[in-house]
């Protein structure tokens, strides 16, 4: 605009390159508005969000809904295989879709730190667009808070995501039966090594990306193959272990896996052995264990191992009766151990 | 996985307790120790129990370097991360490690004080140069393997130039501790405690060699077997001390060859020398005051030595009456005999320091062996 005349209504638009956030950005004013629309609203356009009222107002059909929401805190932001945007759209996902449901619409609210750069928070919700697109799973409503510099770690996202079960799908933690056989959907623990690949007291070099995806379609598939699966979970946080766990307890339960069946790239064997964790206890963001009958195993395995997400699944285990809830493992090198809820944090070995 | 592999092969894993369960003499008993946690973890992550005869016992030793560490010393921590500014570097293990009134380190980090986990002690060192107007302590603790990387960081602080960075020492000696088990009543005199033999420390060993345990096969007629931290290796250790045992011998035999030298790592000795001097006693959880087991930083160094620098007394505080970690520590007696294990002391709310390591035995066997308890008829023999 060197000396030339400036255009009528010309507001100079966000600097998506080189711009910060500010304090402003989150006080409703006009710096809010034009980072929603210049930013948020380009990105996840749709008829919902063009709306823009403060809710998204939709009609359903009868059934059963289902509803999960999930915060998004990561360090670093990117990471092979993704970012926190990818992230928090496949993790809700994912948790609506481990019910059996459909997923049909997403809710994202973002906290973000003053000084954070508009360039990264651009690549940040483009990855939540493109995320969003290919599951077909609009975000159709938000929320952007602006936090003061040293209250917050870059972004925080918290995503809601709203499904509808189909009819005669039963899927609960609370459904396994001594007898049901345990299936892995593939490698464990991928994103977990692939995040501390990366971190600033570790660093080491690997070729692992995260396993971030969102599951809805394996789900569908599973479902179609074997409408009677008893448990679905995502074993995001506390990874494999302390999913089953969980199950284990919720359907007071014991459980019998076999060390030898556990599918897992040599890449994270070999990163857990020299940090001294074990992989078990490592995150995914890609990859769900399900439960069933034993005669519907076979068949369910097959149809997960037809699916790209599904391609080196496994059957890990089975349920037995235990009163004691306990998780146990045949050992490959044969003896017995529990697989225990985690406690604190893995940390290496010290001597 | 290349090289780990091959020790975890569960074939041959079987073959070796075939071989164990031939040659163990039916008519008496093997109470044998592995003096490390981490032959402890492998032992229970592995169910190697499951692959032993009755009459073959493990008993679980002290060499747990979170372990051993007495409260008094936790408590001199908690004092130093609450200096104003200071900031301590800690092994994440030792977060968690209770006092006497229920504080930890973990607890005053919340708090506000500025304690963060660092994976080697030269991650102390680069946040000393970060933070030049801050007083940096580094909680030193462990065995033999522990003590040169730290006697590298002072030197390197040294070469820096850093006047900010200081080390917590807490280092300790593996033979010192065998022998006072060994010279203890309830083994010499008392028979409280049968000990037939050792497995002796892997990555101590390689620092150390074997020569140290010579001295304990000769003088209190016990074998030693040094092995590796897998669990193959511990099956055939365990099977070369019943076969010295059945043959009367009482040798150091070495079966982690592919790491440990007689003579042990002669640049790391040398440098550990230069560092450190041995201090005339030092107090062990669970042993009690054990002479010359444990080193001091050397004058020359003064200028990075915690104690030295920030002249905090030290006290002796006693272990929580309930808590059995001594007793444990000193293989008398078994994390299941302890009234508080599993119940009030679990990894999420320990008393003692032996359920907060992973090397810890009532965690190894709180976290991987509870259901022998539950269901003992489960256990193969």
């Amino acid at each position: 605009m060197h000396g030339g005349k400036v255009k009528r209504g010309y507001t100079r638009p966000l600097d998506l390159k080189n711009g910060h956030i500010e304090m402003n950005h989150g006080s409703g004013g006009r710096a809010m508005t034009q980072l929603i629309d210049q930013l948020f609203l380009a990105a996840f356009d749709n008829d919902f969000l063009r709306q823009r009222n403060d809710q998204a107002c939709f009609s359903c059909t009868s059934g059963r809904m289902v509803i999960a929401t999930d915060s998004h805190v990561i360090t670093p932001l990117f990471f092979p295989g993704g970012n926190i945007g990818s992230l928090s759209v496949h993790g809700t996902i994912n948790d609506v879709v481990m019910s059996g449901a459909r997923p049909h619409y997403l809710a994202a609210s973002f906290i973000l730190e003053e000084g954070f750069p508009l360039a990264d928070l651009k690549r940040i919700v483009d990855a939540m667009a493109q995320a969003a697109q290919a599951a077909g799973v609009p975000i159709i409503t938000g929320d952007t808070k602006v936090v003061e510099r040293g209250s917050g770690d870059g972004v925080f996202i918290t995503t809601t995501g709203i499904g509808m079960v189909p009819e005669g799908i039963h899927i609960s933690g609370e459904n396994a039966k001594s007898g049901d056989k345990i299936l892995l959907s593939g490698t464990m623990g991928d994103h977990g090594i692939a995040v501390m690949s990366l971190r600033e007291n570790l660093s080491f070099h690997t070729h692992i990306e995260s396993d971030s995806a969102s599951l809805h379609d394996l789900v569908a598939t599973m479902i179609a193959a074997v409408p009677d699966i008893h448990v679905l979970r995502d074993p995001t946080r506390g990874g494999v272990a302390t999913a089953l766990n969980e199950i284990a307890h919720q359907s007071a339960v014991g459980m019998m896996l076999y060390e030898k069946k556990l599918p897992i790239h040599q890449q994270v064997s070999a990163a857990c052995e020299f940090l001294g964790l074990d992989p078990l206890y490592v995150a995914n963001e890609g990859k769900l264990i399900a439960l069933c009958a034993p005669d519907d195993a076979d068949q369910l395995l097959t149809a997960m191992r037809l699916h790209p997400l599904g391609n080196q699944a496994a059957i890990i285990g089975e349920v037995i009766e235990d009163s004691h809830c306990f998780v146990q493992m045949e050992t490959r090198f044969g003896g017995k151990r529990v697989v225990d809820w985690l406690s604190g944090e893995q940390l290496p070995r010290i001597c | 996985m290349k090289y780990i592999d091959e020790f975890r092969d569960g074939d041959l894993a079987q073959k070796i307790a075939a071989n164990i369960a031939v040659e163990v003499n039916q008519r008496r008993s093997y109470h044998l120790m592995e003096f490390c946690g981490g032959h402890t973890h492998a032992i229970s992550r592995y169910g190697i129990v499951d692959l032993l005869p009755d009459n073959v016992r493990m008993i679980h030793g002290p060499g747990c370097p979170v372990c051993v560490l007495p409260v008094g010393r936790i408590e001199y921590a908690i004092q130093l991360a609450q200096i104003p500014h200071l900031i301590l570097c800690s092994y994440g293990d030792m977060l968690r490690i209770p006092t006497a009134n229920g504080t930890s380190l973990q607890k005053i980090k919340a708090q506000g004080a500025d304690v963060r986990i660092v994976y080697s002690c030269a991650d102390a060192v680069s946040i000393a140069q970060r933070n030049p107007e801050r007083p940096v302590v580094f909680l030193a603790i462990g065995f033999e393997t522990t003590t040169p990387p730290t006697a590298v960081a002072i030197k390197q602080a040294h070469a820096l130039g850093l006047t900010n960075f200081s080390i917590f020492c807490n280092h300790v000696l593996t033979p010192s501790a065998i022998s006072h088990i060994l010279q203890s009543p309830e083994v010499r005199q008392l028979g409280l405690m049968s000990l037939d033999g050792f497995i002796g420390p892997a990555h101590v060993s390689t620092v150390i060699g074997s020569q140290p345990y010579e001295y304990f096969a000769e003088e209190f007629q016990k074998p030693v077997v040094i092995a590796g931290f897998e669990p193959l290796d511990v099956m055939q250790a365990i099977l070369m001390l019943i076969r010295q045992l059945n043959e009367g011998r009482a040798e150091v035999e070495n079966e982690f060859t592919r790491a440990v030298l007689p003579e042990g790592n002669i640049k790391a000795q040398l440098l550990v020398a230069e560092v450190f001097e041995l201090r005339r006693t030092f107090e062990w959880r669970g042993l009690g005051l054990v002479p010359y087991s444990a080193l001091k930083i050397k004058s020359c160094y003064a200028d990075f030595d915690a104690e030295q620098r920030f002249q905090i007394p030290m006290t002796s505080i006693a272990d929580n009456k309930a808590c059995e970690c001594g007793a444990i520590l000193r293989g008398v007696k078994q994390p299941q005999d302890c009234k508080i294990f599993g119940t009030v002391c679990t990894p999420e709310n320990p008393i003692g320091s032996c359920m907060v390591s992973s090397e810890g035995a009532c965690a190894a066997y709180y976290s991987y062996g509870r259901f022998r308890d539950a269901y003992p008829a489960t256990k193969v023999s």
